[in-house]
């Protein structure tokens, strides 16, 4: 980033302009490329794919209209909220129904900042990247629980505190399931932690050892929880608080919590593949750096979005835990856990301070033994279902 | 912090709200998550039906029966149909019961699907409500089919029914029922048994057998509260007294006994219970005419009668007056759901506002039905 700014400088392009405000339009042009062409559109489009997707497991057609096989649906969504009218409540507090969706979509953009898409691509590395990450996308809490109060309607109120409560509990098990990884990389820089790690999976941090394999699931129970997803999804539980706190909201300021919502699944996906999916790591088959690069893009991109098929999956399957049980879930389970996680990942490393490859290998294993059985249980229930399958993909 | 003052939070739950089944509205008093109350307010869908009754005679009012409980709306025409057949004291030719067995049977099972389905959707799970629905779509196409509607059916008349099964019925009924019944074992691996799932539903609105029968609750309400009591079975009407079925009660598997999954696994058993009436009631329907001779100009002589159809919500009472002319002069329909709204006040007592959603779900009540 700062060799860019500083090859532009050099080159002249902009003339005598002081170097701070070159570098203040490089920054502001790159974020908007990176914000408006990578990660809105990738909203939208997960929100496609999970409409698709959550279709099939319903076993329905979902959009197909828009586009071919509906894949431009998501375009007319977007023009459809803007064309709509921007009803604010008479009675609500206009500020802060204002300001709430930006917030949320804040705290949805930020992360893109330290996204390590390959080992060059990546806005900023940070020394404190995964730090940031954590917290900013923390920030959600802040726009949820606003829109919910400023909507001045008492369903919307209940969803954001439910809302607050849950992403602050949430964030303890998730920050705890994080230490394992730092304690045994020794850094918070997102490159740094993938660098770590190998491109085979039994030199992932999911297989480094028993404790780190449980981190790996915590954390993400944890994100769905913090990204308001099925079966976490109480602030906006459809079915007893409407829309929980955006019912109030209409056009784009609605869309714009949905947004942050599907965008949010990347974010999620991508904290688990750069902790514990080795990240974009891919075997070197080529010394030519821009065709590495593209391998390792194409890498993470794929673990990421099948941790984001997986939260789709998920979606579609469960039941939406209760308050009480969401509660219990995090405080009696998931955060005494999460600190046996760390104390023993403590232990582990004082042992074995270069890790343990033997370990690696047997976790590997048992993970393929806990796949196969999975799959040969999902095979039982299609086999004893007598039902239809269909595989095509395009209706 | 004893100094801070809280204060409790009224809510108001519809009459527009997607988990109150249709209009019906709730007076919430909650403090915080937890309801100290849930005050049932009803009426939002009353249409006078009993009183239309008294102005249409006795076979223009049945094509109304059906918006007493448009969800299983065979029932309230078997209802009036018996009701007027009694007061006549008309005999419904064999074949014509057997069909209305058939068509309340499908009917049953295409009510409690919705159920079962909404029970998902309800607690958040969409998945087994557009299973549950692609079920029942395929039982209204065989209905379509045999009386032309898909809601809304007007299938029977008083005497019998208004057309015999269509040629090849017989044949794409049984083939149904064979696909159904193990897409019901598939349904339960999805969803019944589901950890989350029985989470939500055990334990939440416990209702004992005495409260049950002190609230005049019926049907599967009742059932679930382990009170094996079925009109079909104890009072046996039409040609129920012929077919050999169980009748299903809750057994506190999951949770205490009459809890919210009780009641729903009443209803998934009451299903295969269907499904054995039905197999049957195709297999043994006799040949013969559908419909008795009713005079077009209907006047049954004076005097009253009480009539009991054991509906998808339960024990459904028909009431009718007849002062000798065309036209009754007092109907009464008493219903499962009406009485079921009686005990939610009681019920929502300290439980949690999404509970409320799963208790009105596992109650099944259907807002038409409660107003009438």
């Amino acid at each position: 980033m700062q060799e860019l700014i500083n090859n532009i400088v050099a080159a002249g392009t902009f003339g005598k302009m002081p170097e701070t405000l070159v570098a203040a339009i490089v920054i502001i042009v790159l974020s908007a490329v990176v914000f408006l062409g990578i990660a809105f559109p990738f909203a939208g489009i997960v929100s496609w794919v999970e409409r698709r997707v959550w279709a099939r497991i319903q076993s329905r057609v979902g959009p197909n209209r828009v586009g071919p096989n509906g894949f431009l649906q998501w375009l007319a969504d977007g023009v459809k909220h803007v064309c709509k009218e921007d009803v604010i409540p008479t009675d609500s507090d206009h500020q802060l129904f204002k300001i709430a969706p930006y917030l949320v979509v804040l705290a949805f953009v930020l992360p893109w900042a330290v996204m390590p898409f390959s080992s060059s691509l990546i806005l900023a590395d940070m020394n404190v990247g995964i730090l940031y990450m954590t917290s900013v996308t923390a920030i959600t809490v802040v726009g949820v629980l606003m829109a919910g109060w400023a909507s001045n309607d008492k369903w919307s109120l209940i969803g954001g505190i439910r809302s607050a409560a849950q992403i602050v509990s949430y964030e303890i098990p998730a920050g705890l399931s994080i230490f394992p990884v730092v304690l045994m990389t020794g850094t918070l820089s997102m490159q740094g932690i993938i660098r770590a790690q190998g491109w085979a999976p039994q030199h992932w941090f999911l297989f480094a050892n028993p404790f780190t394999f449980v981190a790996a699931n915590i954390l993400y129970v944890s994100a769905l929880a913090e990204g308001n997803r099925t079966p976490f999804d109480l602030p906006e539980a459809e079915s007893e608080l409407v829309a929980g706190f955006a019912t109030e909201y209409s056009g784009m300021r609605y869309l714009f919590f949905f947004m942050a919502e599907w965008g949010n699944l990347f974010i999620i996906g991508a904290i688990i593949t750069t902790l514990f999916l080795g990240g974009w790591q891919f075997p070197q088959v080529s010394n030519n750096a821009v065709v590495m690069n593209i391998l390792q893009l194409i890498t993470f991109n794929v673990k990421v979005l099948f941790l984001v098929f997986v939260s789709m999956w998920i979606r579609g399957t469960l039941p939406r835990v209760r308050i009480d049980q969401l509660m219990s879930l995090c405080w009696k389970y998931f955060v005494p856990i999460s600190f046996v996680n760390m104390i023993g990942t403590a232990i582990w490393v004082a042992i074995w301070p270069e890790g343990n490859s033997v370990a690696g290998y047997i976790m590997f294993a048992l993970g393929i033994v806990l796949a196969v059985i999975f799959i040969q249980r999902v095979m039982y229930y299609l086999r004893r279902s007598r039902m239809e399958l269909y595989f095509r993909p395009t209706i | 912090m004893s100094t801070l003052r809280t204060e409790e939070m009224t809510l108001n739950m519809g009459p527009q709200h997607p988990s109150t089944h249709g209009v019906l509205r709730f007076i919430v008093r909650a403090d915080g998550e937890v309801m100290r109350e849930a005050i049932p307010d009803v009426g939002y869908l009353h249409r006078s039906i009993e009183k239309i009754a008294e102005k249409v005679g006795y076979h223009g009012f049945m094509p109304y029966t059906d918006r007493v409980d448009y969800v299983c709306a065979m029932f309230t025409n078997q209802g009036w149909g018996m009701a007027s057949e009694k007061l006549a004291n008309i005999q419904v030719p064999k074949r014509g019961e057997y069909c209305r067995a058939i068509a309340t049977e499908f009917n049953r099972l295409a009510s409690h699907l919705l159920s079962v389905g909404t029970m998902g959707m309800d607690i958040g799970a969409m998945t087994p409500f557009t299973h549950a629905i692609r079920e029942r779509e395929m039982i209204n196409d065989l209905i379509e089919e045999l009386c032309g509607a898909r809601l809304t059916f007007n299938y029977m008349r008083i005497g019998g029914v208004a057309w015999d099964l269509p040629p090849g019925w017989r044949e794409k009924a049984l083939a149904y029922l064979d696909h159904f019944e193990p897409i019901l074992d598939e349904y339960n691996a999805l969803i019944s048994y589901n950890k989350i799932y029985i989470e939500r539903l055990a334990n939440v609105g416990i209702i004992s057998a005495d409260e049950a029968v002190n609230y005049n609750l019926v049907g599967p309400n009742l059932r679930g509260s382990g009170i094996k009591w079925d009109i079909r079975k104890d009072l046996p009407y039409s040609v129920y007294s012929e077919f050999d079925f169980d009748v299903p009660v809750g057994k506190g598997e999951w949770g205490k006994l009459g809890d919210a999954m009780d009641r729903y696994m009443v209803r998934i058993r009451e299903l295969k219970e269907s499904v054995k009436i039905l197999r049957q009631a195709l297999k043994q329907i006799p040949a013969g005419p559908v419909l008795a001779k009713v005079p077009r100009n209907f006047k049954p002589p004076a005097g009253e009668c009480q009539i009991r159809v054991e509906s998808a919500r339960g024990d459904m009472g028909w009431y009718a007056v007849s002062d000798g002319t065309g036209y009754p002069w007092r109907v009464h329909v008493r219903t499962g759901s009406f009485a079921a709204m009686g005990i939610i006040q009681k019920l929502s007592q300290g439980l949690m506002i999404a509970d409320l959603v799963t208790l009105i779900a596992s109650l099944d009540v259907i807002a038409p039905e409660i107003d009438r």
